[in-house]
């Protein structure tokens, strides 16, 4: 059905791709597996049309084809469903639907009509009339394939589908594919999950480098052994060390009943959050997001202040109407979702934008007298952190931007750790980033824990979750369940607290820490 | 349609020779400009802009002019690197002047060594209470500070039309309107009398902006302000409040502001007038953004527009052009600053008709951050668009 010789794109002296060839039969689950970086992504706009590739033939049914816009990939046959997705909040879900049709002659009726039997057909329950900003993100995705689909696509490209779902919700998602696959439909399915891509897919295609490693039939290989072919090494998993006896230790985070008004139509209310984080003791907070993750932190680093003192306590110290460098300086330490433009400033080389967390922990090593700050020193304490983490980067002191996302986020990991925290508090903590930075960022908050500190981990990522978190606790719609001790935790537990059921009325209640 | 595409990675080089390549086109344009009006382009940028050079009474003048341009600008700089957009100096200029003015028009008979250091530190504190009003408005309500920095410039300035037309009226002043006449100890005393009008206040200027250019790139007051301007969200994270960034870079620019209108009046007019600045508070808008937003590039920004002033006036006598040229010039000068910047930023694609039937729909990515930057500048504080659009 698809086949690409010799495809290569360059960025600049980067080659982001660098002749991959990949052939798609018709009713084949298709993976293309990749660190981040690897190219999947700049290798997917070019069958899109969203890039122009440098060199190399695209053959569709045979005949070679240039593909401009989506427009012209779209009339060929091809769909994609958008990691981000590109839907309006403000309007409701047909209404999304119908404008991606504008101007085709259909009239709103007709398409309305269309979306049901299309979602009907391929059980993807979708509300028309329900506004996008308050649905969640599973069944957003549900109303971007439902899109796709309507254009009768032969092949679908799915862009990390299953990072926004629960495992529920990812079983669904797997029964349609099977559906779409059992109609002759190819699937072009972009994942890290090198589970998911075992069970699923027929043939993968794996990137590292902007090159083809190797195709493979992924149900013949392991996930250890597909890791070690798209990172080129064996990946050393992280081993996890018996957690001390918890019963006696302090309290260093206490949430009381921390409640936040959400700040704006489409931003979630926290509900009455109750939780302690131990000395000694990794935390992990899971839940699909959007709800309210973003908004936990924002409120326990202090971004977001409260009404109330005690709603939040460090260590002890009532801290809820502290801004986030008091809470640094009771101990605290921050690392948020966003790298670039939260965590970090991304025109603002590494030096820079160590101080930007440490300048007033660190007053008297990084500035001088006049409050003129010391370069000599943020260098050397940014090449120790560089040293520490094992950051790559093309620069002593490149812009936060010119790093890739895993070496960025080992430095802001690192930036915090260097100070020796008594709380670290982190939001996806590896979101985006490759398997070995991902090792090596998640045993560092391990030894955070193994030294008397408390971290608290908010991820999606529930394999992470099972791999660093001592317990783990569930956010739904703003609400937080009480912490599963890991030994009981079972990921069906925590895929159905995930999808909202109440916490109150299961047997979970018995469950103590 | 026409888009502007944000380019990946913009030139350095071009960004540095940005300010240049817009005087040269500034100069294209004046010869295309003095062709359309039938005088020789080259006698008239003579005139214009290396005549003024020639002489030292004219080099003096160039001194008195650049005076305000380069302390307001290098204030300027500070409010628009933090993303303020302080519109407004012209009147806090005014105001200053006002405040200044206090000692010698209320109080003729104080006259010691601390009159001046006095009216001085009136005209800060009239520059930055006057800027504190939008900055206060944008800090707690997020109104927009074009908006009312701009409109507070009118009311600043009638206030000093209805002074000296009425309560501060010079009684022996055969009923001109105008304040008397500052004594020599409220006088910034000129560098050197024999030569011509230049005033210590030019040597404040540079003072100023060198001490401005060593907070913004060395200290950790200047790093919040260029952290929340480039990353406002990460300037939170790094716990500098916008707020407070906000007040610091309008209490700062006011104050510059004010300090330019009490040298001013005291230093080249010598009393209070209906009008005291040919429009330095705007003009120090396009010294900020010809200098690169650095407060040491505003010093050189300062001297281009001071001689843009200049040349406006020797046009006037020697080519017998209106003065208004000047503002064309000035006019000119930041309309090609911009358009260069935007263009080493941005790049130009034409979009074809609007593509029909399934065109992507993608809300999202319509804006790119400099612009959303810059259209929440626009617009006051917008809340952040949700993260998951």
């Amino acid at each position: 059905m698809l086949s690409v010789e010799g495809l290569t794109k360059r960025f600049g002296t980067l080659v982001a791709n660098d002749a991959v060839d990949l052939v798609i039969t018709p009713g084949e689950i298709h993976a293309l597996l990749g660190e981040n970086g690897a190219g999947k992504s700049t290798f997917v706009k070019m069958l899109f049309g969203s890039l122009r590739p440098d060199a190399g033939i695209i053959r569709w049914e045979g005949q070679p084809v240039s593909i401009h816009t989506p427009a012209e990939a779209r009339a060929l046959g091809i769909g994609m469903v958008f990691q981000h997705f590109s839907l309006f909040e403000a309007l409701t879900a047909g209404e999304n639907i119908a404008l991606a049709f504008e101007g085709g002659g259909t009239g709103h009726g007709a398409i309305g009509q269309k979306a049901r039997e299309v979602s009907e057909t391929y059980g993807l329950p979708i509300d028309p009339d329900a506004l996008v900003g308050e649905l969640s993100v599973g069944e957003r995705q549900r109303i971007e394939i439902v899109r796709c689909l309507m254009q009768d696509p032969k092949l679908i490209i799915l862009d990390e589908p299953t990072s926004v779902l629960t495992p529920q919700e990812a079983e669904k998602l797997f029964e349609t594919l099977e559906r779409l696959k059992g109609e002759g439909r190819s699937v072009l399915y972009i994942s890290h999950r090198l589970d998911e891509v075992r069970r699923l897919c027929d043939r993968a295609t794996v990137l590292r480098h902007g090159k083809v490693v190797t195709h493979c039939t992924p149900s013949e290989e392991t996930a250890s052994s597909l890791a070690a072919m798209m990172v080129g090494e064996e990946v050393e998993g992280f081993s996890r060390t018996a957690s001390s006896n918890h019963a006696s230790a302090r309290a260093v985070l206490r949430l009381n009943g921390l409640s936040l008004p959400a700040a704006s139509p489409f931003a979630v209310p926290l509900k009455n959050v109750d939780l302690t984080v131990p000395a000694g003791m990794v935390i992990g907070i899971a839940g699909v997001a959007g709800n309210g993750q973003g908004e936990l932190f924002e409120a326990v680093s202090g971004e977001v202040l409260q009404n109330d003192a005690g709603m939040v306590a460090i260590d002890g110290t009532d801290a809820g109407q502290m801004d986030i460098e008091g809470r640094r300086a009771l101990g605290a330490a921050f690392v948020p979702e966003e790298r670039l433009g939260h965590g970090a400033a991304p025109a603002m080389p590494l030096t820079d934008n160590l101080f930007l967390s440490r300048h007033g922990t660190d007053s008297g090593s990084f500035t001088g007298t006049l409050g003129n700050i010391l370069k000599g020193k943020l260098k050397t304490v940014a090449a120790h952190i560089s040293a520490t983490m094992d950051v790559r980067k093309g620069a002593p002191d490149p812009h936060a931007s010119a790093l890739s996302g895993g070496n960025l986020q080992k430095f802001l990991v690192g930036r915090e750790l260097d100070r020796e925290p008594l709380l670290i508090v982190v939001n996806q903590p590896t979101w985006g980033v490759d398997a070995g930075a991902a090792a090596r960022i998640r045993g560092a908050l391990a030894e955070v824990a193994r030294r008397g500190g408390a971290v608290l981990a908010i991820s999606q990522d529930l394999d992470e979750l099972f791999e660093i978190a001592d317990a783990i606790a569930v956010m739904h719609h703003g609400r937080m369940s009480k912490p599963i001790p890991i030994e009981d935790a079972t990921r069906e537990k925590i895929g159905l607290l995930m999808g909202g059921a109440d916490p109150d009325h299961t047997e979970l209640d018995e469950v103590q820490i | 349609m026409i888009a502007l595409d944000k380019r990946p990675n913009p030139s350095a080089l071009y960004a540095t020779l940005s300010p240049f390549i817009a005087l040269a086109l500034t100069l294209i344009a004046g010869v295309i400009l003095f062709l359309a009006i039938g005088k020789s382009p080259a006698a008239a940028l003579y005139a214009y802009f290396i005549e003024p050079l020639t002489e030292g009474w004219s080099l003096h003048e160039l001194a008195v002019k650049a005076t305000p341009l380069i302390l307001i600008g290098a204030g300027l700089c500070i409010a628009f690197l933090s993303g303020n957009w302080n519109i407004g100096a012209e009147g806090q200029l005014v105001m200053g002047a006002i405040a200044g003015a206090l000692v010698p028009v209320l109080m003729p008979e104080f006259r010691n060594i601390l009159t001046l250091p006095l009216m001085l530190c009136l005209g800060m504190l009239g520059g930055a209470l006057w800027a504190s009003v939008p900055g206060l408005l944008k800090a707690k309500f997020g109104t927009s500070e074009i908006l009312t920095s701009l409109m507070l410039v009118y009311v600043a300035q009638l206030f000093l039309d209805w002074l000296v037309r009425g309560p501060w009226r010079d009684p022996a002043g055969y009923n001109f309107p105008q304040t008397v006449r500052f004594s020599p100890e409220a006088t910034m005393p000129a560098i050197d009398y024999a030569s011509g009008r230049a005033h210590w206040g030019f040597g404040i200027a540079i003072i100023v902006a060198l001490a401005l250019w060593y907070m913004l790139a060395r200290t950790r007051r200047g790093f919040s302000l260029r952290v929340t301007g480039q990353s406002p969200r990460a300037a939170r994270f790094g716990g500098f409040s916008p707020g407070r960034t906000t007040m610091f870079a309008f209490l700062l620019s006011g104050a510059l502001a004010g300090l330019a209108g009490i040298i001013e009046v005291s230093g080249a007019i010598g009393q209070l007038r209906p009008t005291i600045s040919p429009g330095y508070g705007f003009t120090a808008i396009i010294v900020a953004f010809l200098g690169r937003l650095n407060p040491a590039g505003a010093i050189l920004a300062g001297l281009v527009l001071a001689l843009s002033y200049l040349g406006g006036e020797a046009a006037q006598i020697t080519l017998g052009v209106s003065d208004k040229i000047a503002r064309v010039f000035q006019g000119m000068i930041l309309f090609f600053v911009l358009g260069c910047d935007t263009l080493i930023n941005y790049r130009i694609r034409l979009k074809g008709a609007s593509v029909s039937g399934t065109a992507a729909v993608t809300p999202a990515a319509t804006v790119g951050p400099e612009q959303k930057r810059d259209i929440d500048a626009a617009a006051g504080a917008v809340p952040e668009a949700g993260r998951h659009a």
